[in-house]
């Protein structure tokens, strides 16, 4: 009965989208909005990665709103994981075996290659493929790596939680800068400097640096409070 | 339909068909929650398979590829770069209540969870 259902409901949802995706043919040219971000984007904001540019100047409000979102669902997380916490969490961890030397030194090894790796890859956010939110995924996985590599490894969630704070603040001010000099909410009010260059693109390599430390910080944040609620039993 | 490859289409409703079905069918909440996952990821690739245009580069401006005309709509790229990082988000909140809900019933099963009844 469940299953019929669930098909009978999944086969309306199909034939659907079916006849609505016929007259959608794919690989066709059917931009309008997107003509005038492809023309103008790379003079308008200095950002070559056009998607940047549509991220972090035509829609930089809704990407506010979006590190948002993660920031709630961060604190959900810790909120659902920390009622239950506050044991004695020392005493489990000890009965797990130590990993293996070479996985300790290794991801030990390898931790600060993938942070910088991460670095670099919000940093040229504007420039390259990548940016706040690839980048802050490479950070957290830096972090995923020394909880699995590490038996009984603690983040401490302090220096987290300032580091997320400071990004989001960075934000809110940039952009309150941007309405006092410009009339309007993140106006992108520095110079735009050379094309290719590191520092160019005006405020976005800081925006992108931002949003790449709060994303990362609230990913390893979440990955810190399961690590955590997993060892009580 | 006729013009160009429509397996893309297929294999985004595919993926989504599959999560919604999963989501609807199974008892397990980790199963659920992994069929949720499916769902995004097909919502995400069928976002990214709309806005591709034959024969056209990814939108990013270097000096080997400075034609603006030769790019893909770069708007559904934009869309789904956030929807990934949010769809994590969401799935890590919802482990965190199914473990919050292993923890209180001692199961993860929908059907002997009395709090879901009505």
């Amino acid at each position: 009965m469940r299953a019929f259902l669930s098909f009978s409901i999944l086969s309306l949802i199909v034939v659907g989208l079916a006849l609505s995706l016929s007259h959608v043919p794919f690989g066709q040219d059917r931009m309008r909005v997107a003509d005038y971000y492809l023309d103008h984007g790379a003079t308008d904001t200095g950002a070559p990665n056009l998607v940047t540019a549509v991220v972090l100047n035509y829609r930089a409000l809704d990407t506010l709103g979006e590190i948002t979102v993660l920031f709630i669902a961060s604190l959900g997380v810790g909120i659902f994981l920390s009622l239950q916490k506050k044991k004695d969490t020392t005493k489990d961890t000890k009965n797990l075996p130590e990993a293996s030397l070479i996985v300790r030194r290794g991801s030990q090894f390898l931790f600060p290659l993938i942070l910088l790796f991460g670095g670099y890859i919000f940093l040229h956010g504007h420039l390259t493929p990548g940016g706040g939110f690839q980048g802050g995924s490479v950070i957290a996985s830096a972090f995923l790596l020394m909880f699995l590599g590490n038996t009984g490894y603690r983040l401490r969630q302090g220096p987290l939680a300032v580091t997320e704070s400071l990004a989001g603040i960075t934000f809110v001010i940039i952009g309150l800068i941007g309405l006092g000099i410009g009339g309007y909410f993140l106006n992108n009010f520095l110079p735009k400097g050379s094309e290719f260059a590191l520092f160019s693109a005006g405020v976005i390599p800081i925006l992108y640096a931002a949003i790449g430390l709060k994303v990362g910080a609230e990913l390893a944040g979440i990955v810190a409070n399961m690590f955590e609620s997993g060892s009580e039993r | 339909m006729t013009i160009g490859n429509p397996m893309m289409y297929v294999g985004a409703v595919g993926l989504i068909m599959i999560g919604l079905f999963t989501m609807l069918s199974k008892r397990n909440l980790i199963k659920i929650i992994i069929g949720l996952t499916l769902l995004d990821t097909g919502v995400n690739l069928l976002l990214i398979a709309i806005g591709y245009v034959h024969n056209r580069t990814a939108p990013i401006i270097t000096r080997v590829h400075a034609d603006p005309s030769k790019m893909v709509d770069p708007i559904p790229q934009a869309l789904v770069l956030t929807a990934i990082v949010i769809g994590l988000g969401v799935t890590a909140l919802a482990l965190a209540l199914a473990i919050r809900v292993y923890g209180h019933y001692k199961t993860l099963d929908t059907r002997k969870i009395r709090g879901l009844k009505w």
